[in-house]
């Protein structure tokens, strides 16, 4: 699986690479020479790709050497900011003030239960917007009909502000955990839709049309073809409507709860616990990171071919 | 001999809003049994068209297509079509995209085990004959584009096609990687004695591979002519340098200019050049 990092990024772009490894066809040409085998190789040139290189390449250490200083870089920034003591404590606490708060967190303030309801609430309420946008998505990116019915109607629903549903979905659902999933699939549901049916649109027409020369029916189609060739996409897809279903989580536990980590942000404004502010906002983000790096994970596990170079 | 396709008077016409294009007019065209015809032309004079309205993938707007004696209505297992690209599906090896009719009810409605054995059989053959035998396992992606074209070719043969539809096949490959496809196609073709309709734009291919060649016109798209290649049915590169090649490469070329109303432009250009050096430019510098 090395350089699965590398051949994510760019799969769309890459041709595939030259194979001349076959045994001749009887009418082929004639075969490669294999007069390389005993070449002597003249004194190789180490040249260093210079970094700035258009699209250039860089090596695995390089690429987390890099990624690690631009992560450290504003930690290191936020610690001599915090050390010259400038900034009160209210705006800007040192982040051994916010580490201290998580511990206290866990020890005394239940941070598990917070991280545990605050997952359910936004997982349930994007696998609810994914179970019911997936076959919308298939449906309008296969069929002109119900993409002319529906992708209108979605495109107006999406630029609606989640936020404004909010005073709706307590009338209309209550305040239970019911409201707070509704919030969260209304933010990420209409989107979802949209990129899921392009998704399914991207299947290239050339694939749809020899199976059809071939005989397929049309669910044969759909079911062989227009699925499976969309699947990776969807999964990218269902990977990006994760993040956004977490960034509409402090929206959706403004509605009266009393557990969570958007509650504890909002909470924890209320008493001016600045360093729990910024704890709630990196567990957020770093809960939200595990999920990214899951989904690729799965990308890689569920679609070999994807990766697979000869 | 009896044709493998007729079609009679056929027409093509393309509308959006108020605008008509005809492209197949009032085509007739018979193609025998075990015929290789290539279809040549400008751009625009619907050979691509006409491939896809035989394969049942365009509608036609009047007249009649037969392929093996039955009217085309939509596409069929009986005719099949290798594209220029992007036909293969990546999430299948190479064995499994050649069985891909395999999975598909068309061509599984009575299967016994024989069936199966002899499936399995025949996609060992096409592996064989087409030298895929050592990429068996990988996935397109990882191939050059002449084996994928080889995979998609492999994969329109495996359910016996009567017919075999192919649109710029090798349009994408290098001349060198082109040169043994051809052969390979030719011999093929022999093998599975299938009718063979091949689309291209270039000349070279469509005399070597076709037993006649169809040069089409734009504007609107029709047959124009129609040559039998006079050379021996078994074809070898060196016949590319025989002067019968290169007098019939040079006729159709003479006419593909002709009908394609590329003439007009170039004389288009000429005059808009000499206004410009002849009139504008002097009198721009005497200001």
């Amino acid at each position: 699986m090395t350089g699965s990092r590398v051949t994510l990024l760019s799969r769309q772009t890459s041709t595939p690479a030259e194979t001349a490894v076959v045994p001749a066809a009887p009418p082929a040409g004639p075969a490669p020479a294999a007069a390389t085998a005993h070449l002597e190789l003249p004194a190789v040139r180490r040249k260093i790709p210079s970094m700035w290189a258009l699209r250039g390449w860089m090596s695995q250490r390089q690429y987390w050497l890099l990624a690690l200083t631009g992560l450290a870089l504003p930690l290191i920034a936020w610690f001599a900011l915090a050390r010259l003591g400038t900034v009160s404590k209210v705006f800007l606490p040192g982040p051994l003030d916010v580490v201290r708060r998580v511990g206290y967190w866990f020890n005394n303030d239940d941070l598990t239960g917070d991280i545990r309801i605050s997952v359910y609430r936004v997982v349930a309420g994007w696998a609810l917007s994914a179970l019911i946008a997936m076959p919308l998505g298939l449906l309008i990116g296969t069929y002109r009909a119900v993409q002319a019915l529906l992708e209108p109607l979605t495109d107006f629903v999406r630029y609606m502000p989640a936020v404004a549903f909010i005073p709706l979905v307590m009338l209309w659902i209550g305040i239970d955990e019911g409201a707070k999933i509704a919030i969260i699939f209304i933010g990420t549901f209409f989107q979802m839709v949209l990129m899921m049916a392009e998704d399914v649109r991207r299947v290239p027409m050339a694939q749809i049309e020899a199976a059809q020369t071939m005989g397929a029916t049309r669910l044969e189609v759909i079911e062989k073809v227009i699925i499976p060739s969309a699947k990776p996409a969807l999964l990218d897809t269902l990977r990006i409507t994760m993040g956004w279903a977490w960034t509409y989580l402090v929206v959706a536990e403004l509605v009266a709860a009393n557990s969570g980590l958007g509650y504890a942000i909002i909470k924890a404004q209320r008493f001016l616990q600045t360093d729990k502010i910024f704890a709630g906002i990196i567990l957020i983000g770093l809960i939200g990171l595990a999920f990214d790096q899951f989904f690729r994970l799965i990308h890689r596990l569920a679609f070999p071919w994807l990766y697979a170079r000869s | 001999m009896t044709s493998a396709i007729e079609c009679r008077g056929v027409w093509k016409i393309f509308e959006s809003g108020s605008s008509r294009t005809i492209a197949l007019q009032d085509l007739t065209l018979a193609v025998a049994e075990g015929e290789f015809v290539t279809l040549v032309g400008a751009s625009g004079c619907g050979k691509s068209t006409l491939l896809r309205t035989l394969a049942g993938l365009e509608p036609h707007s009047a007249g009649e297509i037969e392929a093996g004696g039955a009217p085309v209505a939509g596409p069929g297992a009986d005719r099949a079509m290798v594209f220029q690209n992007y036909s293969l599906y990546p999430w299948l090896t190479v064995i499994q995209n050649i069985k891909f009719t395999r999975e598909l009810a068309a061509h599984t409605r009575d299967r016994t085990s024989a069936d199966v054995e002899a499936a399995s059989g025949r996609a060992d053959a096409l592996l064989r004959v087409m030298g895929l035998a050592a990429v068996a396992g990988a996935y397109p992606n990882q191939l050059s584009g002449g084996m994928q074209q080889r995979v998609a070719i492999a994969r329109a043969l495996m359910s016996r096609p009567r017919i075999l539809l192919m649109d710029e096949p090798f349009g994408a490959l290098d001349a060198q990687t082109r040169e043994v496809m051809h052969d390979l196609i030719l011999h093929v073709s022999e093998l599975e004695h299938c009718t063979v309709v091949f689309v291209t734009h270039d000349v070279e291919e469509a005399i070597y591979l076709g037993r006649r060649v169809v040069l089409m016109a734009p504007r609107p798209g029709r047959i124009d002519s129609l040559y039998d290649v006079p050379l021996p049915a078994r074809r070898t590169q060196d016949m590319k340098h025989t002067p019968a090649f290169l007098e019939l490469r040079a006729r159709i070329l003479g006419k593909i200019r002709e009908t394609s109303g590329l003439k007009t432009d170039l004389e288009l250009l000429q005059k808009l050049s000499r206004r410009a050096s002849d009139a504008e430019l002097p009198s721009a510098f005497n200001h």
